[in-house]
């Protein structure tokens, strides 16, 4: 591996573990704040499946770096503006609907991306795209089934599921930007090109939104900045929380 | 006595296990409700205490273990919900019950988590402390809990471990976790011993329960189970044994310890420890914002059902 694609390799493996962490951890504060047990326990298990996912990148990207960090240092040792994760993934848990759009737009997603990770050359990315497929196939089953219900379900979860649709649609489109670290990996059979995603995505996300009786939005504004640390106010709030422990105790084992 | 009633108590006699189509007293269905659900309702109010730590877990692999423990537990709430049913009360029956105080739950749970040792230490004593109980209900007289507290068991073994490994991980951490240990030790071992419930000779359900093999040892015996138990691995810690009073007894082949302070054993139980409001809040708040989304998922099914009828028509 020459030393420039080890570096992207590397970038990449975070910037994916970002994503995973991030998303993780908002599913997770639903843990007993969810409409009944059942929901509960469905929401503890996704939210595990992309602390695990979290866990295989940051262990490559460490791995990778080779300067004695750990999952954790990649994690909790870093702040907002070193985080690179998708807007998307940082916003607020909002309400249940708002929840479970945002999940149903991050199912769609590695629907879509996982399938072409798999066919990286870095068997490493490759193996955690293969855990990754089997998770969201039922990560994916339930946001739709969930967005169908809410769209078609009284007039007031119709009413909240749209006011959701319309609030996250303009965070969805850095989600198909490609930089140079990516395009050089991409150019390599290392990382997705993921521009050539959008399309199928549009395809898959609509066609639930109008089962659901749900409007498609206009692309009549996007937010960017995810991949290069310019986020929203609310990932700030949210690492403080999650690495406030970690970096009360600096150095300790636990 | 009645043939049926004979039958039942033959059944008992011979530790055969009633099922939820066989005659039972009303009384023995009533008195395993209440067990019941305060079982349910504990696992389900104990995601709280716990889940006050899954946004601050210190590392990645405790975050996921905590998550994923926290789930059992609601797991096990769903399990155990489902054996009452079998009783003749519904889900939403019970919750109502636990929502307006009538259903109680673990006391344990109106204990606060205030460090990351609490999480540690409510895995290994309480989750403990749990075991000790729910091994002797694996032999209750009624089936389907039985069989539950079967399954629940191995699950709980499980987080027992996990939680006296992480209580280890900061006893042989740097002196500040060490003190975090301590002081969550010092806070919930107290605790833990009244899980077991008062003496014996005050608990009002015991009597009844021990005839009808409910339950299988009394309250007193459960807890020196758990007391002798404990205190080596409070020494494999190297942490101070909270109880001063605590003696070897060499007669009894049993631990002397000091008595529980039971007026705080009341007092929570009777709804004023620092979390009984806001647990129950917690609950009650969760439940009525989950209502337009039972709403929804109710209407959706039904127009389903209608369509389906119509393409049927």
């Amino acid at each position: 591996m020459s030393d420039a694609i080890k570096a992207a390799t590397l970038e990449y493996a975070t910037r994916l573990g970002d994503d995973s962490v991030v998303l993780g951890h908002r599913i997770s504060e639903w843990v007993s704040y969810g409409p009944f047990l059942e929901e509960d326990i469905a929401y503890g298990n996704v939210a595990l499946d992309y602390i695990g996912r979290a866990r295989m990148f940051y262990t490559y990207a460490a791995e990778l770096a080779d300067d004695g960090r750990t999952e954790d240092d990649f994690a909790y040792m870093r702040s907002d503006r070193e985080y690179r994760n998708l807007l998307l993934m940082e916003m607020p848990k909002g309400d249940f609907a708002y929840s479970q759009v945002r999940q149903l737009f991050a199912d769609a997603y590695y629907t879509l991306v996982l399938p072409e990770l798999l066919q990286s050359k870095d068997e490493t990315l490759s193996a955690i795209a293969a855990k990754g497929i089997k998770e969201t196939k039922y990560h994916l089953r339930r946001s739709r089934d969930w967005v169908l219900r809410l769209g078609d379900g009284t007039e007031e979860s119709h009413k909240r599921t749209q006011k959701a649709v319309d609030a996250l649609w303009g965070y969805t489109h850095e989600m198909f930007d490609m930089d140079e670290t990516e395009q050089m990996l991409a150019d390599a059979g290392i990382a997705v090109d993921v521009s050539k995603l959008r399309d199928a995505w549009h395809k898959m996300v609509s066609d639930v939104l109008i089962e659901a009786t749900l409007t498609v939005p206009e692309d009549s504004w996007a937010v960017r900045g995810g991949r290069t640390g310019y986020h929203t106010e609310n990932l700030g709030h949210m690492l403080t929380e999650m690495q406030i422990t970690h970096r009360s105790y600096p150095g300790c084992q636990w | 006595m009645t043939p049926e009633e004979q039958n039942f108590l033959r059944k008992i006699e011979a530790e055969e296990k009633i099922e939820p189509k066989d005659w039972m007293p009303a009384d023995y269905r009533k008195n395993l409700i209440r067990q019941i659900s305060q079982h349910a309702h504990s696992e389900v109010i104990g995601m709280q205490p716990e889940g006050n730590w899954i946004t601050r877990a210190p590392s990645l692999r405790r975050k996921a273990v905590l998550l994923s423990k926290v789930q059992d537990e609601a797991g096990h709430g769903l399990y155990l919900y489902s054996a009452a049913e079998t009783l003749g009360i519904s889900r939403s029956e019970m919750i109502e019950q636990l929502q307006t105080g009538k259903a109680k739950y673990s006391s344990i749970f109106n204990y606060p988590t205030l460090t990351w040792a609490d999480v540690a230490a409510i895995g290994w004593l309480v989750d403990g402390a749990a075991i000790v109980n729910q091994v002797s209900l694996q032999r209750t007289s009624y089936g389907p809990y039985a069989r539950g507290m079967i399954r629940i068991c191995k699950e709980e073994s499980f987080h027992q471990r996990q939680g006296y490994e992480a209580m280890l991980a900061l006893a042989k951490g740097s002196p500040e976790q060490k003190a975090m240990a301590q002081d969550a030790l010092n806070r919930f071992y107290w605790p833990a011993l009244m899980m077991f419930g008062p003496h014996d000779s005050a608990s009002a359900h015991s009597q009844k329960s021990m005839e009808w093999k409910i339950k299988r040892e009394t309250n007193d015996d459960l807890r020196q189970k758990f007391i002798d138990q404990t205190v080596q691995q409070i020494e494999v810690l190297g942490l101070d044994h909270p109880d001063a009073n605590l003696k070897w007894n060499e007669e009894r082949g049993h631990y002397d310890s000091s008595d529980l302070n039971w007026d705080e054993f009341w007092s929570v139980i009777n709804g004023n420890g620092h979390c009984n409001r806001q647990r129950i809040e917690h609950h009650v708040a969760a439940h009525e914002e989950g209502e337009w989304v039972r709403d929804a998922m109710a209407a959706y099914n039904e127009k389903k059902r209608a369509k389906q009828a119509q393409n049927a028509a």
